[in-house]
């Protein structure tokens, strides 16, 4: 028996990786009457990383990667020719709980191919979920996704049992969606999103007044979208990133690097970089929407709809905006000291703090952990062996540049390399 | 300069403190009795006196916050040579101060402590996550882990939280110590539980009939869901040092299990 588990978990924890969601944070779960497991606390933990650095935090799989849809970038498409299987609902059920633990992972996300029909599908990813909470008195976290299509009260019994749903978004545009999964309609995918933002918003209003009130995804929901297959610029990516965290409240938009899969000609040949770079650039343009107060605009623009690829978009914003700077972090607005390349929102928050006590030199700074090979070019502090007066902005970053050793250096080179 | 010699304990920590203040000592140098013995100046030994580091203990609590003060008990888990030295300036600054100076990162004593804490913060959490249980065949789910600092005590309500209704054991093979939880609650057990003697077929032997098999799934599991053209050791092994590679079954060749 072990080695046809053995055999579905290989295939089907391989068809499921490509979805690049691993959080585990956010929940409100607690253990209940002696259960198993915690989801609450609100920090997310890795409890490995694979050999390309990504952090495994949940079992993920997918329930089977039979699949009646034939979306061009995706593994399991119906025209690919490659194994299938399906787990039982009890299979997922043991190895969730045996790998819960031995503390391998903090939880499930469980996806699926569809088969039949997406009611059909999202019956059976509800079953396992029913199945964890109801019948082992299971805490951990679970991420399902949500089949676009699926009935709204199969919703409402997901976000019952589930911490987090996700329905991805996979393409950033209607057009793209259109050339490369014809039978796909994006409405499909924005009519659960749209139901499961106002099932969580009315949760979080009625939870004010009752509060025995059982949990709705209390972990959110989230979306992904793959770069790279298709031509949208930046600009139209955060745009859409954008909308997706102010109009459907989002708690995680996910940006998943295309990986060269298929033949087919509307895509990127097989040995086709990853593009890896431009997939950190997004998440840290992202991660500046979400915490350190930029919009979508500020980073990119219709006539600039690029992310710089040799810089971070914080650099790139401050270098366009040198008439903002130089900041006096003894006095500024927080907001504003969170916008100085070099310093993060925890060194920000220390500053903040620090500065009541005594007035803050540089060296300060330094020990509290800033950048300063970045942020000295942005503060007005008096700084040993400065000479930073009047540079343009092409002058600081080439400066920035020389003193960096990015991970990424090699593929800036314009040199092509033969062997 | 005088040094106060004291037994290593928090406690004792706290006492020889006390005394600092008691005697209106200057200029002290604080030393744990194993260590090297003075060469220059008085010496005096710290006798570990509970009511003292009561004393102490709510002293500084007067000053600042709950959750600082348990910082500095995570500071002192660090072992650095240096922490308890650091800890005397920091107490000697709130003291003088009476104000809440947990977070003047400006002064060297309070920003060591909070450097340090990220690092005993950092160990903690990577034990939350590389803790990996074993069963045996009556129903115990057992650990062995080498943590750079002594985390045990500060993992202890995570687990229990977690696994509330499993027998399990962390043994910190470093320390010689485990927490032990039955079901109701935790406790600190000392044993001489040397990994060696689970070396092997003697770990295996005392194995429920699925662990195996479960450890087998997990290195499955793991190596499908590494994407190889986005292969990145450098990373990899930024987030899993090899130091704890020993007691973690993913890292283990195929067909094995643990050491410990």
């Amino acid at each position: 028996m072990n080695d046809r588990i053995s055999e579905k978990l290989q295939i089907l924890a391989d068809a499921a990786k490509y979805d690049v969601s691993c959080a585990s944070s956010g929940s409100k779960r607690e253990n209940e009457n002696k259960g198993l497991g915690n989801a609450a606390g609100g920090m997310g933990i890795c409890h490995a990383y694979t050999e390309d650095g990504r952090c495994v935090s949940l079992l993920k799989i997918l329930l089977t990667n039979y699949c009646i849809y034939n979306c061009a970038y995706c593994v399991s498409r119906s025209s690919n020719d490659i194994k299938r299987a399906a787990f039982t609902v009890d299979e997922v059920v043991e190895l969730t709980i045996g790998f819960y633990r031995r503390n391998y992972i903090e939880g499930l996300f469980l996806s699926s191919g569809i088969f039949k029909n997406a009611d059909y599908t999202m019956e059976r990813l509800v079953l396992i979920a029913k199945k964890l909470r109801t019948e082992h008195n299971f805490h951990g976290y679970i991420h399902l996704k949500a089949i676009p299509g699926a009935s709204d009260e199969l919703l409402q019994q997901a976000g019952r049992y589930a911490d987090r749903l996700s329905v991805n978004v996979e393409m950033p545009t209607e057009q793209s969606l259109k050339l490369l999964a014809p039978e796909k309609n994006r409405n499909d995918m924005l009519k659960p999103m749209q139901y499961l933002k106002q099932a969580i918003t009315q949760y979080e209003a009625e939870k004010k007044t009752s509060r025995h009130l059982p949990l709705f995804a209390p972990a959110g929901q989230s979306t992904q979208m793959v770069i790279g297959a298709t031509p949208e610029n930046d600009w139209q990516i955060l745009m859409m990133s954008s909308y997706f965290y102010q109009k459907m409240r989002m708690k995680r938009v996910y940006y998943s690097g295309y990986v060269p899969i298929s033949n087919d000609n509307r895509l990127p040949a097989i040995g086709t970089p990853v593009p890896m770079i431009r997939e950190n650039r997004l998440y840290q343009a992202d991660w500046l929407m979400r915490f350190y107060g930029f919009t979508a605009g500020e980073l990119v623009a219709p006539d600039s709809p690029h992310l710089d690829m040799d810089i971070d978009p914080k650099l790139g914003w401050a270098l366009r905006n040198l008439h903002l700077f130089p900041v006096d972090v003894n006095r500024a607005d927080a907001a504003l000291i969170m916008r100085v390349p070099g310093i993060g929102v925890q060194s920000a928050q220390k500053i903040i703090a620090a500065r009541r006590f005594s007035r803050l030199t540089w060296d300060h700074l330094k020990q509290m952990g800033i950048a300063g090979s970045r942020a000295r070019y942005f503060l007005d502090c008096r700084i040993p062996g400065d000479n930073r007066r009047d540079l343009t902005p092409m002058q600081i970053k080439q400066q920035i540049l020389s003193l960096q050793h990015s991970k990424y250096q090699p593929n800036f080179s314009p040199q092509l390399k033969l062997f | 300069m005088t040094t106060l010699l004291f037994d290593g304990s928090f406690p004792g920590l706290l006492t020889a403190i006390f005394e600092v203040y008691e005697y209106k000592l200057n200029d002290v140098r604080l030393a744990t009795a194993d260590s090297n013995p003075v060469l220059f100046g008085e010496q005096r030994e710290v006798v570990t006196d509970a009511s003292k580091a009561k004393r102490v203990w709510q002293g500084i609590g007067n000053c600042i916050s709950g959750e600082a003060r348990h910082q500095l008990y995570q500071a002192y888990l660090s072992e650095l040579d240096t922490m308890p030295q650091t800890l005397l300036a920091y107490f000697q600054y709130a003291f003088f101060k009476q104000t809440n100076v947990h977070e003047d990162f400006s002064h060297p004593a309070v920003l060591t402590v909070h450097q340090t804490v990220r690092k005993v913060y950092r160990e903690k959490h990577r034990m939350e996550a590389f803790v990996r249980f074993s069963e045996t065949t009556d129903g115990l789910f057992y650990a062995v882990v080498e943590p750079d600092f002594d985390v045990l005590p500060l993992i202890a309500e995570h687990f229990e939280k977690r696994y509330a209704d499993q027998r399990w054991v962390i043994y910190d093979c470093r320390r010689k110590y485990g927490i032990f939880y039955d079901l109701s609650s935790v406790q600190v057990v000392e044993m001489n539980f040397s990994p060696d003697m689970l070396q092997g077929k003697d770990a295996s032997a005392a194995w429920n009939e699925k662990e195996a098999g479960f450890q087998h799934l997990w290195q499955q599991y793991f190596n499908s869901v590494n994407i190889a053209s986005r292969k990145n050791t450098a990373l990899h092994i930024r987030h899993m040092p090899l130091r704890y590679w020993k007691y973690l079954p993913e890292k283990q060749p195929a067909g094995t299990g643990m050491a410990g």
